[in-house]
């Protein structure tokens, strides 16, 4: 680039970076910690909060739930959503334009909104078991994920490969599997990433749907955030921190990471 | 014939999904707020009545301004900086963007409870220095739920505007320096007005991000502080009141997609190319 950088603007960027990285930092520095309070920098190091994360029963359990839930809810958006993403744009012509914009829906309703909706009509109007509950809710808002990322991956296929396929004798669905699908599948591996990681962070749609014995982790955190303020949060943070790297590692490793900034 | 309703039948599940647990939930709580025992439109009348109610609003929509102002400044500073580094140090910019952005909002929040505690980084380090003998109350203050929003969506606003930024054309930028532009003349004169599109999407996910949050207000700001979307939980889960529960739902989402509409349309006046 022929542009050259002032000075002034790149000691700004280096200052965000330092505000953005600083207190992730700060976490892993606390969840380190000897004392029975929170404190920076940690005083005497020790992993015994991490251990409490396994002792305290509650944190177990929506561990093992939000894993669930992560695993179902991307699964069951990923079944339904690949279809429609393929019908959006093999058969375009089909269907009516607004179609596409039903997926976008779950975005553009506030999170909030739609947690206590469902609790509402679904939870305690239809009585809906607690755990079906959070499964909607959480199917629902990784779906645009899915339809979305996948349907961007389609755009740049070549349809006529397919047709070719088929008028050579291949099944439609054998040819989905084997010719569709494997093109795409760099656009599934970031749905199934992206979604994955919307439902074990999220908390306001699960906020309205948790109820007695079935919470999700991130619900855990905040319940135990305002009773104590022990380190255990800290070592719970770091971990789902490792989750998070280890995720990106898989990013990184299939499709490059730049890609989010596509 | 079958193949007629092919598209139909592939996209159904995932539509019926939606409809049926989004738009008939979500219509049916805006619904509850139209009538109630007092009369029409009475939920609204009496939102709109109580002087607290309004200051929960007024403060919602402020915070979420001045968060989007902050954030777009830094973002777009930054992301000017991210999009012309050399490739190796981009990639890793990059990623240092993503990561925040992938660990989740409590855990984010979180982390300012530890800096700006009374017994916090920041207090320990203001007393340390000298600055002040007390520490100061900083928690539950609109400035803490300020900063902590700034830092959950500047990274959104980085990763938004490095791919628009990106896509500007060299081309342009050594053609404005080659006909005379001084550096800040190109800046202000044609990257910016090409970045504009791009700042009204950042502009709109960092707006309805924090008119819309929960938990940051809930663990920054706590009663004090309260937003629409705490005040929302409290009015349902805490005093059962679903149908001013629902009023508050019902005015979040107008004004969300208010918002989203208006910004879409502006930025398309800007520029046709986006869809």
């Amino acid at each position: 680039m022929t542009t050259r950088l002032s000075p002034a603007l790149i000691a700004i960027a280096a200052l965000v970076y330092v505000f953005l990285v600083g207190p992730l930092i700060i976490v892993i520095g606390a969840s380190l910690s000897d004392t029975t309070y929170l404190t920076f920098p940690p005083q005497g190091l020790s992993l015994r909060w991490f251990e409490n994360i396994f002792e305290i029963t509650a944190f177990r359990r929506t561990i093992v739930t939000s894993l669930q839930l992560a695993f179902l809810s991307t699964g069951l958006a990923l079944l339904i959503g690949i279809p429609a993403a393929y019908a959006l744009n093999r058969y375009r012509i089909q269907l009516p334009s607004w179609l596409s914009t039903v997926f976008v829906l779950p975005i553009l309703v506030p999170e909030i909104v739609l947690g206590f909706s469902l609790l509402k009509s679904v939870a305690v109007g239809a009585s809906v078991p607690i755990f079906v509950s959070l499964l909607i809710g959480h199917t629902l808002l990784v779906l645009p994920y899915c339809v979305r990322v996948i349907s961007a991956s389609l755009a740049s296929f070549d349809f006529s490969i397919e047709e070719a396929a088929i008028s050579l004798g291949s099944p439609p669905a054998r040819t989905f599997f084997t010719i569709v699908l494997p093109n795409v599948r760099a656009g599934v591996i970031a749905a199934f990433i992206l979604a994955f990681i919307t439902s074990i962070n999220d908390v306001s749609t699960s906020l309205f749907l948790t109820g007695p014995g079935i919470s999700t982790l991130p619900i855990q955190i905040l319940a135990h955030v305002e009773q104590f303020f022990d380190p255990t949060i800290a070592s719970v943070s770091v971990l789902l921190m490792f989750l998070t790297v280890a995720v990106m590692a898989i990013v990184e490793r299939t499709l490059g990471l730049t890609f989010l900034a596509k | 014939m079958l193949k007629r309703y092919t598209g139909w039948t592939l996209a159904l599940p995932a539509t019926l999904l939606v409809a049926l647990f989004l738009v008939l939930p979500v219509a049916a709580t805006i619904g509850t707020t139209f009538v109630d025992t007092k009369g029409v439109l009475a939920p609204y009348t009496s939102f709109f009545a109580s002087g607290f109610r309004r200051t929960v609003l007024w403060r919602t929509l402020e915070i979420s301004l001045v968060t989007t102002a902050i954030a777009l400044v830094l973002g777009f500073l930054t992301a000017y900086v991210v999009a012309r580094a050399p490739g190796r140090l981009k990639s890793i910019l990059i990623i240092a963007a993503v990561f925040p952005l992938l660990t989740g909002v409590v855990v984010r929040s979180f982390a300012w409870l530890i800096i700006l505690g009374k017994n916090g980084i920041l207090n320990n380090v203001l007393v340390g220095i000298g600055v002040t003998d007390e520490p100061f109350s900083m928690l539950y203050t609109q400035g803490s739920v300020i900063v902590a929003m700034v830092y959950l969506f500047t990274p959104l606003m980085i990763l938004t505007l490095v791919g628009v930024l990106e896509n500007i054309p060299e081309d342009v930028i050594q053609a404005s320096a080659s006909l005379g532009a001084s550096p800040s003349a190109t800046f202000r004169q044609v990257i910016f007005p090409l970045a504009v599109p791009g700042l009204i999407v950042g502009a709109v996910l960092v707006f309805t991000g924090s008119f819309t949050s929960y938990a940051t207000p809930q663990l920054l700001g706590g009663e004090r502080q309260m937003m629409m979307g705490t005040f929302l939980y409290q009015r349902a889960m805490v005093n059962f009141d679903w149908v001013g529960a629902s009023t508050i739902a019902a005015i979040m989402v107008v004004i969300t997609v208010a918002v989203v509409l208006a910004m879409t349309r502006i930025a398309r006046r800007l520029n046709p190319m986006t869809t």
